[in-house]
């Protein structure tokens, strides 16, 4: 079912979608891909391609917010990191949830710390705020910047 | 003062009325459905680490838990050593692997006590616990404390261990591994305790799979995952040891996983010491500076993998950390393995996660809707120790 | 007064932890281990605020523990004890920046006994509950 090296199979699957490829190391590879695109990449590198999901990191930046969803093929030893640009005007993206029940609880956590929509997300409820924590207001965004 | 003998301890989770933790609702003696509300330990940590530097972050994640105190500065330093390209001394890979499996020991120990206590077997509780004294004892000897032992720096270690202490950690050790050789057949020839376990709370490999479980929770389901072996660090690509798994995926899997995990650090923590003797040089590199980019770094903490994610910009302080315990992942599989299960093994079956113990202990609430029944943490480890009870009358066993 | 007398006799103690990493909750816990042993000194872990002389508080409380905290407080019967235990009691600790936590304990409670460190060892627990029930004299 998963092909003897998936991340050649994943690069040719999503060739003309891929805007940026890097092998940072035999060990880490960061490639970036259209929010559009999400559910299938999802769908093929963890169903497909059998690895495993890590979890996802929401970095606030000031293009955009980035979802970097972590994949692991263990046997293999690569962790293969898909990054996935939100704008922040309309700042959504479709759940991976319904694929990989191991992502339920992250994104209900960068909906809620960072201010991301995840569409048809099974339980969108807080996690980890509390009740009186103030709506629209996202403790990871960062302030702007002091002097670095 | 007068000194006083006292009946031993009661519950020493205390319940309150709200919030709840877990809610688990029931149908007669059955639960149907199980939910999790987390946060009361969220403390920002993430967000701290923007304003620390990266030698100060390695502090700060040392207490995001008390327990696997050394695995987030571990998989933290991996995480800076990624971005940065840094390899570490070899001696630094020997004594991190060292404090690594230490605190293995001790985690599993402490676990073994809580289990035990939850189906009420209070001696082991208090055997386990002592024994687990003379490892605490062996961290004061190497690190200067018994938790929270700040070795771990980015480029190595902070602290080295004397040929001198060696002899020492050697005698500890063999003294620990008689006490868990002891513990583990007592635990795994006991016909209640098989009763009581086995076939409860069963998570399946494509179960375990699907919820992205780690550690002992996943192993003991057949999943072979260990950070150790997949992405060799410190020195376990340099020692002899074998991944543990099990195929049923029950509790009683976990326990076994765990019990046999314990003497695979033993084996590490002997080789590593033996290759101290003749491994010389630094303790660690020097890190004039951390280049912008990003690195990946994760340690198979004693509950299954621990990540970190960081983002440099080339100041000196991150621009983001991300941390994901192997509790985040472990602790939703509860949503399979409790409902359909009778409520006497609700705690055993959430204990087996292995979860945090301060998330776990108080904040249950039990509904039952049809005879509108309110049941509290305390009310389950009741139910949990009398199934015990009645296992052992039917096998006409009387001892504690 | 006579229930000072027996205060000094058998402290009843509860533990409240409102967010922290565990490693006060386990030290204290571990003062109940044979090595240790709590009991030598008449102290009684309870399960119930309403029995409790004396409360130890872990943690540099977080939003979402502390009404629970101001709760279980007012529920504690007179004479209410309240002793901090670690740091992040003390002072919130390493994350008394984070947006999270409303600590520390003494904001919100009164607190009649500090015991610092990160942890603090058992020793010192043991050592702060019977110093503060000695001073009542």
């Amino acid at each position: 079912m998963s092909s003897p090296d998936p991340i050649e199979a994943i690069k040719a699957e999503f060739e003309d979608r891929i805007v940026s490829w890097e092998e940072k190391s035999p060990k880490r590879y960061y490639i970036t891909m259209p929010r559009e695109d999400i559910t299938k990449v999802a769908d093929f590198i963890f169903a497909k391609q059998g690895a495993r999901f890590i979890i996802a990191s929401g970095v606030d930046t000031p293009e955009a917010i980035e979802i970097l969803y972590h994949f692991a093929f263990d046997k293999l030893n690569k962790i293969l990191t898909v990054k996935v640009p939100v704008p922040k005007e309309r700042c959504e993206i479709e759940s991976i949830a319904p694929i990989i029940d191991g992502a339920n609880w992250i994104e209900r956590e960068i909906a809620e710390l960072l201010g991301v929509n995840f569409l048809n997300h099974p339980n969108p409820k807080r996690l980890l705020l509390a009740e009186d924590w103030p709506e629209g207001k996202y403790p990871l965004r960062q302030e702007p910047r002091r002097n670095r | 003062m007068n000194q006083k003998t006292i009946i031993p301890v009661g519950p020493f989770h205390p319940l309150q009325e709200e919030p709840e933790f877990f809610e688990l609702e029931v149908e007669g003696e059955k639960v149907t459905d199980i939910t999790v509300n987390i946060g009361y330990n969220h403390r920002s940590i993430e967000k701290i680490a923007e304003s620390k530097t990266f030698d100060q972050m390695v502090f700060l994640v040392e207490r995001i838990c008390g327990i696997c105190s050394t695995s987030h500065p571990i998989a933290n330093c991996n995480a800076v050593e990624d971005l940065a390209g840094i390899e570490i001394p070899e001696r630094a890979k020997y004594i991190r692997s060292i404090v690594g499996e230490l605190e293995r020991l001790h985690s599993h120990l402490l676990w073994a006590g809580l289990a035990g206590h939850f189906i009420g077997y209070n001696t082991l509780w208090m055997w386990v616990w002592k024994y687990r004294e003379p490892i605490l004892d062996l961290f004061e000897a190497v690190t200067g404390n018994r938790n929270h032992y700040a070795m771990m720096k980015p480029g190595g270690v902070r602290q080295d261990i004397e040929e001198g202490a060696i002899p020492a950690l050697s005698k500890g050790l063999d003294e620990a591994e008689r006490k868990i050789e002891m513990v583990t057949k007592a635990a795994l020839d006991d016909p209640v305790l098989a009763a009581r376990l086995k076939g409860v709370g069963i998570l399946s490999k494509e179960e375990a799979i699907d919820y992205c479980a780690v550690g002992p929770t996943a192993r003991a389901s057949g999943v072979d995952i260990d950070v150790r072996k997949d992405e060799p660090y410190a020195a376990y690509g340099l020692v002899d040891w074998k991944i543990i798994t099990q195929e049923e995926g029950d509790v009683f899997a976990k326990v076994v996983v765990r019990l046999l995990e314990c003497f695979e650090s033993i084996k590490i923590i002997r080789q590593c010491l033996q290759k101290l003797k003749t491994t010389k040089g630094d303790i660690a590199v020097q890190v004039k500076e951390i280049p912008p980019g990003e690195g990946i770094g994760h340690h198979e903490a004693p509950r299954g993998e621990t990540f970190h994610y960081i983002r440099s910009d080339g100041s000196n302080m991150p621009v983001r950390l991300k941390v994901r315990a192997p509790t985040y992942v472990n602790l939703p599989t509860c949503k399979v393995t409790v409902p359909g299960e009778s409520v006497a093994d609700a705690t055993i079956i959430l204990a087996a996660i292995d979860p945090c113990y301060c998330c776990t202990e108080r904040l249950v609430k039990v509904i039952d809707r049809e005879r509108g029944r309110k049941w509290n943490w305390e009310d389950l480890l009741r139910l949990s120790r009398k199934k015990t009870e009645r296992i052992k009358k039917r096998m006409g066993i009387s001892h504690e | 007064m006579g229930k000072l007398w027996a205060l000094k006799k058998s402290i009843w103690v509860f533990h409240l932890c409102t967010g922290s990493c565990n490693n006060c909750d386990i030290e204290i816990l571990d003062c109940l281990t044979p090595k240790f042993d709590l009991e030598r000194f008449g102290i009684l872990l309870v399960g119930s605020i309403r029995h409790a002389d004396v409360i130890l508080v872990t943690g540099a409380v977080t939003r979402k523990c502390l009404p629970r905290m101001k709760l279980i407080w007012e529920q504690m019967p007179q004479p209410k004890l309240v002793v901090a235990i670690g740091s992040c009691a003390l002072s919130s600790g390493i994350f008394s920046p984070g947006y999270n936590i409303v600590g520390p304990v003494d904001k919100h409670i009164p607190v009649h006994a500090y015991v610092p460190g990160c942890p603090p060892k058992p020793e010192a627990i043991i050592d702060g509950v019977v110093k503060l029930v000695g001073s009542l004299e």
